[in-house]
Formats: C-alpha cells, structure tokens, sequence
C-alpha cells in the first residue's frame, strides 16, 4: 500500500488564539514495500506527520492518500476503520497507547478489535510479545506497573498484533536498553523485508536511519527540507551539521580526524570496520611515502 | 576526603508481597559533586532506585540516607529540597497550564519568593532554549520540547541533588549534547550531584563513575575505564560498548596499535594523528 501527501499543511488549534503552524508544504510519498526514515530536530514536525499517516489528524490544507482512501482538508472521511488496521502507529510515548487492565490484554486489543476471534488473537499477542522480548510472566501485570523499556515493549507488541500493511515507529528504541534496541530495529527490518510491509522510522539515530533505511526524509522547521538515499543525505555531512542535525557517528568521527590532520583519509563512510580499514590505510600509507 | 551525598545500605524493595523483588541488598554511595551514571537492562531496577532516593517509595528492608539525613515519612520534604528528579515520562510531571506556570509551580511548593521566583523560571527555561514558549500548555509541546521544559523545572529548583532518569531520551543528538553541557556547567559551578539514568553509552563514558545494575542488584561499580574494559560481560548483561572502543579493536584487527583504554573520542583522534606524526 502506498501513502502520498499533497500540499499538506497542518496547524494545532486552528482559529484560536493557540493556532500554531506546524506543517507546510509537504509532498512526500511513501511507497509499497519500503522502509523510509524521518529525521529533523525537536519540534520540526515528524510526529504531527506520522499522525497523518492513518488519518488521526486531518490536514488543514491539502490531502493525504493512504492506499485508495483520501484525505481532504475540510471534508469528513467517515470511514477511517480500514485505514486504521492496516496503518499501525506506535506512538513516541508508550503511556500514550496503553489502557487495558493487563498486557496480555493490551496487546490483543488491536486484533479483537478488528475481528479475531479471543484465542487466535491470545496467540498472535504471545507471538508479538516474543518479537519484542517480553518475558511471559509480565502478561497477567497491568501495563502501567511496568518498567519504561517494558512499557514501550508492550506498545510496540500491540501494534505488531495487527500485522499492519504499513508500520508508522515514532521513536521506538526510546528508552530500550542496547541490545533490545537492536534487536528490535532488526526484527522491524525482517518483517519489512519478509512481509514486505512499508516502514516509517521517526529517529534521532542517525546509525539507524543510514543502516536501515532506503529512504531518509530531512524536516526542517515544519516542512521538508530534503530526501535521497542515506548516502546521498550523509555525503554532505558539514550542511546537517548546520541544520543542528548530526551525523553517523563513523561519518563525525572521520571528520574530527581530518580536522585534525588537515587531510582527507578517504571517502565518507558508514561502517566502523570500513572507517577502521581507512584509517589503517592511511596510517601505513604514511610510512611508504616517506 | 570526598563528602557521601547519598547512601543506600543494603536496601530491599518489592512493589507488593507477591512480586519478585525489584532490589534485593543494594549498597552504594554518591558523592558530592560527582556525575553517576547508572546503566543496566529494562527492568533492572534504575528507576526504582530513583524513586527511592526522593521518597516517592520506602525500602522494605535497609537504609537510605541523604546527606546524612535518614529517609522516612518524616523527612521527605526535606529530602525532596535536596533531590530534584527528572522522570522518565515528562508527562507525568506537568502540573501547570502554562509552560511557565508549570516551573513555577515547582518553585511555589519550595516556598521560593515571588521575585526570586521569576528570575529562576526565566533563566532555567532559558538554558533550554524554551523561553519561546511559556504560555504554551506543557501536553502542547513536542517530546522533545517536553523534555527540555522538565528539565527546566527541576534546574529552577536549584538542588543539590539532580536525578535524570532518561531525561534527554528524546533529544535530537545536538539538542542532547548541549543541554548535558549546560547541566555539566551548572554542576561544575555549584557543585551540584548528578545522578544520571542512561542507555546512552555515549553519555555514560562522560560520567565520573557508573553504577552497573543486573536484575535488581548492582553488577558492578567503577569509572568508564573500568567499567568498559568489562566489554563481553557487559555484552552479556543486554548493554553494549561505546563507539570509540569498537573502533579501537577494529584498528587492532587492522593492526594498528591502539592502547585499550581510549574512551574519548578527541583522545583517539590525537593518538591517531600523533601515530601519523610518527611516521
Ligand atoms: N497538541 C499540540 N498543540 C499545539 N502545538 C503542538 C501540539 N503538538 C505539537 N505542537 C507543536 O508543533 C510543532 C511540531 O511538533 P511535533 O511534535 O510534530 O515535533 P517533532 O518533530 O515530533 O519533535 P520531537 O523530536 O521533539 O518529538 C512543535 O513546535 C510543537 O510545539
Ligand atoms: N509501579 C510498579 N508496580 C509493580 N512493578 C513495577 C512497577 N514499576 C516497575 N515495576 C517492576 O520493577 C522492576 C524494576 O523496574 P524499574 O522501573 O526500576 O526498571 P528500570 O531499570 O528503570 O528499567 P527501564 O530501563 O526499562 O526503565 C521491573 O521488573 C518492573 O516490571
Ligand atoms: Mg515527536
Ligand atoms: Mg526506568
């Protein structure tokens, strides 16, 4: 399924003495079968984007097509149900997704919701709580007497319960511990690759966003400020810099190097072992020329 | 001799009777004027030893004492004009309908006068770069801005004790490391403690020591040297080494010698270019 905005604008509290703009302008499309990362810094936008992405917001200006649904500023979409199943958000707060008395329950509420019968949606709760290493034991607790990395497990679980067409992440390794965070951001890029869903990252790890996307969405102050290929976003590393984004931390580091020898050691690159290599290179290069 | 802001002395606790216990014998000292980090698993009990050390819990067995002063029922208001806290989840600390309002009103219950308590509100939001938005309502804002606005709230209070439990999870990278420079400038300047909660090793190697916590109990205490030099156990613990020391046994694999200790960054890049002189 894809999803496309067209001139989208969007202001909070519109005709208030509260109204703030916080999109303008935005074409982006996210097509079938992808995996695309949104980076831009605090308040730039990416979570009042992601709620468009399934219709929770409606843009003010412009439209939003989520596969054959559209999204008009003005007009009521009555029916968003389909749209809501197959477009799963996890929202940047955990907190903000949970409500049922335990997490087992929690994390079934998608699929019965939408239909599944009690004991398949039991299993397709245990399944996803798996995925997200949620120990058994934790399912009879109520999901508000949690850990914050428990919490943001069960969040994320619920939504791998409806086995969405397009997965929306708004910062999903908040608060994971290290080896959680990666192993989660390498099941979501199986199931991207094996269910060949779509998946939308909200990041500020920008290791994430050039190790895992195909696509990289730079916004910028409520609007997009530009798209490519991770190696086409990071290749100019000094101008995300002046943007007040950062860059891989091989790419920082390299640059920081070269600084500092007041030479170029090699081209930009993503990898550790790769910038290791380089640096090994550049060092042994050295002593030959001389 | 270094000064015991915080004491914690073989202390228990379990949220009720038929859970598993959250701490089981936990020992440790924070001293005055020092950046802790504390790192382990989720679930391993850090925010639970936030909570104890302002009151918002009691052990079930063991002792706490906050410079000097026993934690009881008793003392907690006391104990809370020494410990400000950062929570977890910015929006369980919001009180006020307004940005401002809502530094404010942390001030108010410390009884801080009126005056005084508008030039703290001002200055601490302005640290964070939110003074463009004190009449917004806290629930209004981006994660992130939510962060920077909790933050302010507990630097207005002016402890001597700062608990950040993952405070700056949500900031951009930039927006992370400036406003850790600012809270690492206050503490320098006032001698303030820092007790910062972490999964972000990167932060963690910046800290004076670190605490390890496994399962409830602590791992381990030591400085970032001592601590990252634990590589596999760490591995092993769900945590993970920092990127400098990844790069350094990469260079070893390349055969460039690299001493193993080098945690900062700007520390490799002048070993490096000080091996490039030599050549
Ligand atoms: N409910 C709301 N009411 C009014 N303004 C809002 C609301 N939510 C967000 N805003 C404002 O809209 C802008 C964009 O916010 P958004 O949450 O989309 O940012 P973000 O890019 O997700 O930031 P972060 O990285 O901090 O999460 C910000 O200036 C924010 O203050
Ligand atoms: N309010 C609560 N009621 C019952 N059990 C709780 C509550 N809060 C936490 N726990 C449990 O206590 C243990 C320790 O939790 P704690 O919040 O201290 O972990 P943490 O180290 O801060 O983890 P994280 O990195 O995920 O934030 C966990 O097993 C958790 O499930
Ligand atoms: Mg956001
Ligand atoms: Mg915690």
């Amino acid at each position: 399924m894809e999803i496309s905005t067209r001139n989208l604008e969007f202001k909070y509290h519109v005709n208030t003495p509260f109204e703030r703009l916080a999109l303008y302008d935005i074409n982006v499309t996210i097509p079938p079968n992808s995996y695309t990362a949104i980076i831009g810094h605090t308040g730039s936008g990416k979570s009042t984007l992601l709620q468009h992405l399934n219709g929770l917001l409606q843009p003010t200006v412009g439209e939003v097509h989520i596969g054959d649904v559209t999204i008009k500023a003005g007009i009521k979409e009555k029916n968003l149900r389909p749209v809501r199943k197959k477009v799963g958000i996890v929202f940047q707060f955990p907190e903000h997704q949970l409500f049922e008395e335990t997490v087992e329950k929690d994390i079934c509420f998608g699929p019965l919701n939408f239909g599944t019968p009690l004991e398949k949606a039991r299993k397709k709760a245990k399944k996803a709580a798996q995925q997200v290493g949620l120990s058994e034991d934790l399912m009879d607790k109520s999901p508000f007497e949690l850990s914050g990395g428990q919490m943001r497990r069960v969040a994320i679980a619920g939504v791998l319960a409806m086995e969405p067409e397009v997965l929306v992440l708004d910062e999903p390794t908040a608060g994971l511990d290290p080896r959680g965070r990666m192993e989660i951001m390498e099941m979501f890029a199986n199931l991207q690759r094996e269910q060949k869903i779509s998946v939308v990252l909200v990041t500020h790890s920008m290791e994430d966003a050039s190790k895992y996307a195909d696509h990289i969405i730079v916004m910028h102050k409520g609007t997009v400020y530009k798209k490519g290929t991770p190696k086409d976003i990071f290749s100019s590393p000094k101008e995300l810099i002046e943007l007040g984004l950062d860059v891989p931390e091989s790419i920082r580091f390299q640059l920081k190097l070269e600084e500092k020898l007041q030479q170029s050691i090699g081209k930009v690159t993503l990898s550790i072992d790769e910038l290791a290599r380089q640096i090994s290179v550049y060092l042994k290069r050295g002593s030959t020329s001389q | 001799m270094k000064k015991e802001m915080i004491q914690f002395d073989r202390v228990f606790f379990r949220y009720d009777e038929n859970s598993p216990y959250a701490l089981k014998d936990v020992s440790f000292s924070v001293y005055e004027g020092e950046w802790l980090a504390i790192v382990g698993h989720n679930g391993s009990g850090k925010s639970t030893i936030a909570k104890l050390m302002n009151g918002l819990l009691f052990p079930e067995k063991g002792s706490i004492r906050i410079k000097g002063l026993p934690l009881t029922e008793e003392t907690i208001w006391d104990i809370r004009d020494i410990v400000g806290m950062v929570f977890q989840n910015p929006d369980n600390q919001f009180v006020g309908t307004t940005v401002q309002d809502d530094v404010a009103f942390g001030l108010e219950n410390h009884g801080i006068p009126r005056e005084e308590m508008i030039n703290r509100v001002m200055d601490s939001l302005k640290k964070v770069k939110m003074e463009g938005f004190l009449d917004q309502e806290p629930h209004h804002l981006s994660g992130g801005q939510k962060q920077r606005v909790a933050i302010a709230g507990v630097l207005a209070l002016r402890t001597d004790v700062i608990i950040l439990d993952e405070a700056t999870s949500m900031l951009d990278p930039r927006g992370r490391t400036e406003v850790l420079e600012t809270v690492r400038e206050i503490k320098n300047k006032e001698n303030v403690t820092i007790i910062s909660i972490t999964h972000d090793l990167e932060e963690a190697v910046k800290a004076d020591r670190l605490i390890v916590m496994n399962e409830g109990q602590v791992f381990t205490i030591g400085t970032p040297d001592e601590i990252f030099s634990l590589e596999d156990q760490l591995i092993q613990l769900g945590l993970d080494i920092p990127f400098t020391l990844k790069l350094v046994k990469m260079l070893k694999n390349y055969g460039c010698e690299v001493p193993s200790d080098m945690l900062q960054e700007d520390e490799l890049v002048d070993y490096i270019w000080k091996l490039a002189q030599e050549i």
